[in-house]
């Protein structure tokens, strides 16, 4: 589903990813971990599509299509989807309207008739339920005041609406409580399927005990520096990251 | 310092207008327009109320006055601009009423809407106590000239402690027919104690020719009297539009404007409240959105002369391309007026790199105790909530109308009638479709 090959990207003329290689197949959980600043975040946001990251160098390929050459609007409409590590707020806009434009227009894509304001909050009450969220979220503005684990709930919410074929969670389990990481968690996995698959980035072993992965990737300085199942995770847990890095230098 | 242009084609329509027939109720405040006119002529950009928005274009034109042919209008062309078919409405066309297009006959009980005309004489008195004396000739040159052309024009009138809950729309078209030409309507307002009604001025261009609309409308609020009053504009893409709104409030009562700018090639918006009772207060709020070459000014002025009164206004300007937008807004606080509570916002949202903003504040307190504030802000579109929409697969134009939407959510909302909320919503929502960077 999405093979990254050798990918390089810069912000700002920094270089900040240093050669990427990575294969996601459909049906798997990908975890992606690593120290603050290694590009765990840069990552995600170049496969959403931010314009602000440069490619400089390698591919990534999507259903063998070139990614980097889709806006970050097709690339949503394609099935690709970024749960933010902050989530952004948009006072004026409600969260209904915003999730209704959102799921239309991906509809639209895919030559399909747009739903309407009743339609739709029919639509979304199964999956209000499921990120256990107070339907009168959906009339307040999007994550405007919202606390950070209700945004963090709003992000799986929209990933619930959307149904991406790859979903990519930058840190949605940070700064959660025991509950809400579990109603996180939840959501996820009742979204996962055969032929979608999910890259989650992580500081924490503890939300991998509930979303499983079937690999796990240390990422540092921009690189991958080394892969493995999910008792790698356990591992890092336990050691931290420095036994990794200093075994690359 | 030379303050005045003047405007020799429209100084002798005016001579021309001022001496024509007219009743006797407006005789006299047509030759005091014609006096001013003469002597003041139009403002140039040294007149500091004027600094920013040049009106030579308008003093070296040769309008004639608009001769109301209404016959190439019709109700299916003005079904987009009428807000709801069931409120009572008063169309003219080319600066002229056309009964035929209008409909009164839903006029609620407790209040009286009728063309200037025919108000003379049927409500004479309303006429007299207030033409010309909450918006003198002496203003200024415009409302000067307004004054010399006196003739058309509407006079509201609401009875004592009438509740009258549905609007009346003012709808004032312009086609074809009114291009080369000028309108000048005096719009006469009078809420009486404990009255509450809504009212809408609506500046509609049917036509993309040059024409110049120069309104005037006085307004009485009388104590514990509520009125709202929205003006639509959305002139001729080449209009030129001028209109002042003079207000003056009695004790307890609340008189709330909201001007909606989106028409003209240039346009000038004046509102002006004199809160002239113990405890009242008033709303100004708006949202300009312009483009293209558009020059769109709005100027308020809030005169503070009775204690424990309040003061509100929010105004948001969206722009975009070369278009310049102007905000100045006054605030005189008299000495007497202890316990003024006012408070003054101005937004600008710029939606390219060659629009212009001017805002400019300007408190005048001689009370000392007091509470007034102002803040103004410039910003553009949000790029982080841009990629945030994208990436959910909003598309560009989008994302950016929903964010341009949403800059201007919080104004619109402080409109207290759905039908006409939802309306500029809409028409908000869909002002910039294709946006350039
Ligand atoms: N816009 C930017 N301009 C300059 N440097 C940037 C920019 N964005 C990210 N960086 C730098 O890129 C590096 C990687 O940042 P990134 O956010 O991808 O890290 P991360 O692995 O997600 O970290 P964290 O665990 O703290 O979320 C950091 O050194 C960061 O400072
Ligand atoms: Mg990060």
């Amino acid at each position: 589903m999405l093979e990254i090959r050798d990918l390089h990207a810069a912000v700002d003329g920094t270089p900040i990813l240093k050669g990427i290689s990575l294969t996601v197949n459909a049906g798997e959980v990908h975890a992606v971990m690593g120290p603050n600043g290694s590009g765990k975040s840069t990552l995600a946001q170049v496969l959403a599509g931010h314009p602000a990251y440069e490619i400089t160098g390698g591919e990534i390929l999507y259903h063998g299509e070139n990614l980097a050459e889709m806006d970050a609007e097709v690339r949503a409409q394609q099935g690709v989807f970024l749960a933010f590590q902050y989530p952004v707020e948009i006072p004026g806009v409600s969260n209904a309207y915003f999730l209704r434009a959102a799921y239309n227009a991906k509809r639209k894509a895919k030559g399909l008739d747009e739903v309407d304001p009743m339609e739709f909050l029919d639509l979304v009450e199964e999956q209000l339920k499921l990120v256990d969220m107070d339907p009168a979220m959906l009339h307040r503005s999007v994550n405007a005041g919202f606390s950070g684990g209700e945004k963090k709930r709003n992000e799986i919410l929209q990933m619930a609406v959307l149904t991406p074929t790859l979903a990519i969670l930058d840190e949605t389990d940070s700064g959660l409580d025991i509950d809400a990481l579990r109603i996180v968690a939840n959501g996820v996995n009742a979204l996962k399927r055969p032929d979608n698959a999910a890259i989650v980035v992580t500081h924490y072993q503890r939300l991998l005990n509930y979303i499983v992965p079937d690999y796990v990737h240390v990422l540092a300085g921009g690189r991958i520096v080394k892969s493995g199942g999910k008792e790698l995770a356990l591992e890092l847990e336990a050691r931290g990251y420095d036994w990794l890095l200093e075994a690359v230098a | 310092m030379n303050t005045m242009i003047a405007a020799p084609a429209l100084l002798s329509q005016a001579t021309a207008a001022s001496a024509s027939e007219a009743p006797e109720a407006l005789r006299a405040e047509r030759a005091a327009g014609h006096r001013e006119f003469e002597a003041n002529g139009l403002p140039t950009t040294k007149v500091e109320d004027w600094h920013y928005t040049s009106v030579s274009a308008i003093a070296e034109s040769t309008f004639a006055p608009m001769q109301g042919d209404a016959s190439g209008v019709t109700a299916e062309q003005l079904a987009p601009y009428i807000f709801s078919t069931s409120w009572p409405t008063l169309v003219f066309v080319n600066g002229v009423y056309a009964p035929s297009l209008s409909q009164t006959d839903n006029l609620p009980a407790g209040i009286r809407v009728l063309p200037l005309a025919q108000a003379v004489g049927e409500l004479g008195d309303v006429v007299t106590r207030q033409l010309g004396t909450l918006a003198p000739a002496a203003r200024d040159g415009f409302t000067a000239l307004n004054a010399s052309f006196l003739g058309e024009g509407v006079v509201v009138h609401v009875s004592k402690e009438m509740v009258i809950d549905v609007p009346v729309h003012l709808l004032f078209v312009v086609n074809d027919a009114g291009v080369g030409g000028m309108q000048h309507p005096r719009i006469l307002m009078l809420a009486e104690r404990h009255a509450r009604a809504t009212v809408i001025e609506s500046w509609v261009g049917l036509t993309d020719g040059t024409y110049f609309s120069n309104a005037v409308t006085e307004v009485t609020v009388e104590s514990g009297a509520t009125l709202h009053h929205l003006k639509v504009q959305r002139e001729g893409r080449n209009a030129y539009h001028v209109g002042t709104i003079e207000a003056r409030q009695g004790r307890d009562s609340h008189y709330v404007n909201f001007a909606f700018t989106t028409g003209a090639q240039l346009s000038r918006t004046n509102v002006y409240t004199v809160l002239d009772g113990e405890g009242c207060g008033t709303t100004l709020n708006g949202l300009t959105m312009l483009d293209g070459e558009q020059h769109g000014d709005v100027q308020t002025r809030i005169e503070h002369a009775q204690p424990k009164c309040f003061s509100r206004q929010m105004y948001k300007s969206i722009l975009d391309d070369t278009s310049h937008g102007v905000f100045n807004g006054k605030v005189f606080v008299q000495s007497i007026a202890q316990q003024t509570d006012g408070k003054q916002t101005n937004n600008t949202m710029l939606l390219s790199k060659t629009a212009q903003v001017d805002a400019k504040p300007q408190l005048e307190i001689f009370a000392d105790d007091v509470k007034c504030t102002h803040g103004a802000t410039v910003g553009r579109i949000d790029e982080t909530a841009l990629f945030y929409m994208k990436s959910r697969g909003i598309d560009n134009d989008t994302s950016r109308q929903l964010l341009t939407y949403a800059f201007a959510a919080d104004v619109l909302e402080t409109i207290e009638n759905e039908t006409i909320r939802d309306e500029l919503e809409r028409i908000t929502m869909r002002r910039f479709t294709s946006v350039t960077d």
